[in-house]
């Protein structure tokens, strides 16, 4: 038997990387995730004869390769995307989680949730069409959910006789509007996912191109970055409490760190309540250590004996964020029923959840174009509109720009639980008027 | 117009965690999501890797305290030996409480018909609903993942099912960042799956380092098997084989853990935990073309499955 030696790096050498593509069937995305998996062996023999048998049985010559991903019996039947489906593959350098979500239906949730845990986008243009209205809603939307690298891929190239001003000019208008929407980090890279050209493999076509192929790419951008320039943030998930002969006195926060790192000897505040303490131990599952970042799942020991419940935020002392009745955030709305000014609401924020009421919905934007429309008086499914929502209770909320972990919050429907709108607090794009640099320095993405 | 690709390996950055770290504290956090929000949780436990690796961070995230949830297990009545005395074993050694709801009850009791095939998987879904029932069990821990099915794929971390269990893909919630919405009526339960984002190789490799052990039908083993639709069953008390299904003696392991009807067993020469790795990061087949039956039954046997109430 022999083995795939690729396969078999260490385990404890290889990170993981969470990334999204948005682009539709037209653009290519189903053969650029195709070629991805199959190209790094993701697919396997028994998946590949199920998907020829399915093609073949409804008259189709080649694979079709998003019956890979096309999970569900209404999907197949309709020939459509319903919702996000999640894909694994691993390279020796990474191991890859990839949020694959539809072009067509729901299409502004799909691609917000996918979005929400990715720390990079692939956005797929036709290199024949250029920047179009779908593209820049999907600069948008990677902008909005501050997701810190996007890769612009633009694919068709041998359509376009692999010429170098097509590819330079789409390059050049994609990272323009991505920019003063304040994305961090963009990418673009000339491809051809149906040959192959920069997908995997360097293209033999495109000399005058440098850079990295599309895999290339995924595998080298980093996925850490210095946590120690974060706000430090814990969400204190649940309390352990043994209370054994062994632990007779043991009280831990148990959590997972949200942004940042925390360091055994340092001066914390805990919110709302605003006492302080000092941390004395941090159990990293099984052993102790002296310091632990984002997103380690850690227990926190404090020096007081303290009452501190499920709920509660540990910060640093000198660097916690204001509590706050008063969220004003951009949401995208994910429900069918509409969300209305006067709604109660149960807002949930980090592991906390309180009542809520939404007091105004200044605006509605329009993706597209981002253009505002003022009052809408609602918000329906796919809307991306402003909220001023009140809380029964005050929240350690941060800007989602300065943290998406703990400045996003979901609304859900008291009667139900049905998940209503994803929340951003703060403003919905880095400003333009702001440096581009100074600003990436400042950015606090936590991973 | 490439603007700035870093070209550092990750183990240089001083903040980077492997794959299996991160995979770990994400199932850690379910599991404390969990035992924050829900009042009666349970872990469906089989005796299989993921059940086990599922038990192992469990115990993980609530240490030095015990784990606060108790364990079910859905008896086929086919199970292998080696894993019930693997199952009981476990549970004596961290002082756990299990419950088994038995499908063999279920058909002597007259409230279940044997298949004519004989497989008891599809069974298992009505003692496991009204085990949940009975038991008032609000979250129910299974260890599925989205790697191992294209119907698994499109499933939530938490996925509410309603009283009679059912799982309607269209109505699951979208699921955003790490906030999971475990919101639910009574009667209706919340099926939480804290491993959806590993795939075989990360359950190997993870049980490799942490040094847990497993039953030993997953290690290589000589076997009186037969073959039946192309793979490898068990000759047993069960019904197999037929007259016409000789049966030979052959080294095989098992790459999955179920109903001895409907799980097969692979060719291997695996002894050891690297080599099974290494086995398996060789493989062409995934996990269930390769060993289950069941799924072998039509393009959406699992989404069907999943629907009724199945793990």
């Amino acid at each position: 038997m022999s083995t795939t030696s690729e396969q078999l790096a260490d385990p404890s050498a290889t990170t993981l990387l969470r990334f999204a593509t948005a682009g539709s069937v037209d653009d290519g995305k189903s053969t650029l995730v195709g070629r991805l998996l199959h190209d790094s062996k993701s697919v396997l023999a028994d998946q590949l004869e199920a998907v020829e048998a399915a093609s073949l049985s409804r008259g189709q010559d080649a694979p079709d390769l998003a019956l890979l991903t096309d999970g569900l019996r209404a999907e197949r039947e309709q020939g459509i995307t319903i919702d996000v489906a999640y894909r694994y593959f691993a390279t020796p350098r990474r191991r890859f989680i990839l949020a694959d979500t539809p072009g067509h239906v729901q299409y502004t949730r799909n691609m917000v949730t996918g979005a929400s845990t990715a720390e990079l986008a692939v956005v797929l243009v036709d290199a024949r069409n250029g920047v179009v209205e779908q593209t820049r809603r999907h600069a948008a939307v990677a902008a909005l959910l501050r997701v810190p690298h996007v890769v612009l891929a633009v694919n068709k190239m041998d359509l376009v006789d692999y010429a170098e001003p097509v590819f330079a000019a789409i390059a050049e208008e994609f990272t323009t509007y991505a920019s003063e929407l304040g994305v961090p980090e963009i990418t673009a890279i000339p491809i051809s996912a149906l040959a192959g050209d920069n997908v995997v493999e360097p293209s033999a076509n495109m000399d005058w191109y440098g850079g990295p192929t599309v895999l290339e790419h995924l595998e080298t951008v980093p996925v850490s970055h210095d946590l120690t320039a974060c706000h430090a943030r814990f969400p204190v998930q649940y309390v352990i409490r043994p209370q054994t002969a062994e632990h007779p006195d043991y009280r831990g926060y148990a959590g997972q760190i949200a942004a940042g790192a925390f360091r055994v000897g340092e001066t914390v505040t805990v919110l709302p309540s605003g006492r302080t303490s000092t941390i004395t131990a941090i159990d990293a599952l099984g052993a102790s250590v002296d310091i632990a970042w984002a997103p380690q799942s850690v227990t926190i020991r404090l020096a007081d004996d303290i009452d501190i419940s499920r709920g509660d935020l540990i910060a640093p002392a000198g660097d916690a964020p204001a509590t706050t009745r008063d969220v004003v955030a951009t949401v995208c709305h994910v429900a069918d029923q509409p969300l209305a000014v006067g709604r109660r609401v149960l807002l949930k924020h980090t592991t906390r959840t309180v009542k809520a009421i939404v007091k105004d919905i200044p605006s509605r934007l329009t993706l597209d174009d981002l253009s505002q429309h003022p009052a809408p008086g609602q918000l329906v499914a796919n809307d991306i509109g402003r909220v001023v929502v009140r809380t029964a209770e005050p929240l350690a909320l941060d800007t989602y720009a300065d943290s998406r972990r703990t400045g996003s919050f979901l609304l859900i429907d008291p009667a139900d639980g049905t998940t209503l709108a994803a929340g951003m607090a703060g403003d919905a794009f880095a400003s333009v008027t702001k440096a581009p640099a100074a600003e990436q320095d400042d950015e606090g993405w936590d991973f | 117009m490439t603007t700035t690709v870093t070209d550092i390996h990750d183990t240089d950055t001083p903040f980077a965690l492997s794959h299996l770290d991160s995979l770990e504290s994400e199932a850690v956090h379910i599991f404390r999501e969990v035992a924050g929000e829900f009042e009666r949780p349970v872990i469906l436990f089989s005796g299989g890797k993921d059940s086990i690796v599922m038990l192992h961070l469990a115990l993980k995230a609530f240490a030095p305290a015990a784990v606060p949830f108790s364990l079910l297990h859905v008896d086929t009545g086919h199970n292998f030996p080696e894993v019930i005395e693997y199952r009981d074993r476990t549970v004596e050694k961290y002082g756990l409480r299990l419950r088994v709801a038995s499908v063999q009850d279920y058909i002597d009791r007259g409230v279940l018909r044997e298949r004519p095939d004989g497989t008891r998987n599809p069974l298992q879904t009505v003692p496991l609903t009204e085990a949940i029932q009975q038991h008032r069990f609000d979250a129910v821990f299974g260890g599925g993942r989205r790697d191992e099915e294209k119907a698994r794929a499109k499933e939530r971390v938490f996925s509410l099912r309603d009283e009679f269990s059912q799982w309607d893909p269209r109505r699951q919630r979208p699921e955003l960042w790490q906030l999971y919405n475990g919101r639910h009526a009574p009667g209706e339960h919340v099926r939480v799956f804290p491993l959806s984002n590993w795939t075989e190789l990360d359950v190997w490799q993870y049980i490799e380092r942490e040094g847990i052990e497993l039953p030993q039908i997953y290690f290589a083993h000589e076997r009186e098997v037969f073959s039946r639709n192309g793979m490898w069953l068990t000759a047993g008390e069960w019904g197999g084989p037929k007259d016409s299904e000789p049966v030979e003696k052959r080294l095989i392991r098992y790459r999955t853990v179920g109903d001895m009807s409907c799980t097969g067993a692979v060719d291997s020469e695996a002894t050891t935990l690297q080599a099974v790795i290494a086995e398996i990061a060789a493989s062409r087949l995934t996990e269930r073309g390769a060993t289950r039956a069941d799924d072998k039954l039509s393009e959406a046997a699992m989404e069907d499955r999943k629907r009724e109430g199945y793990f």
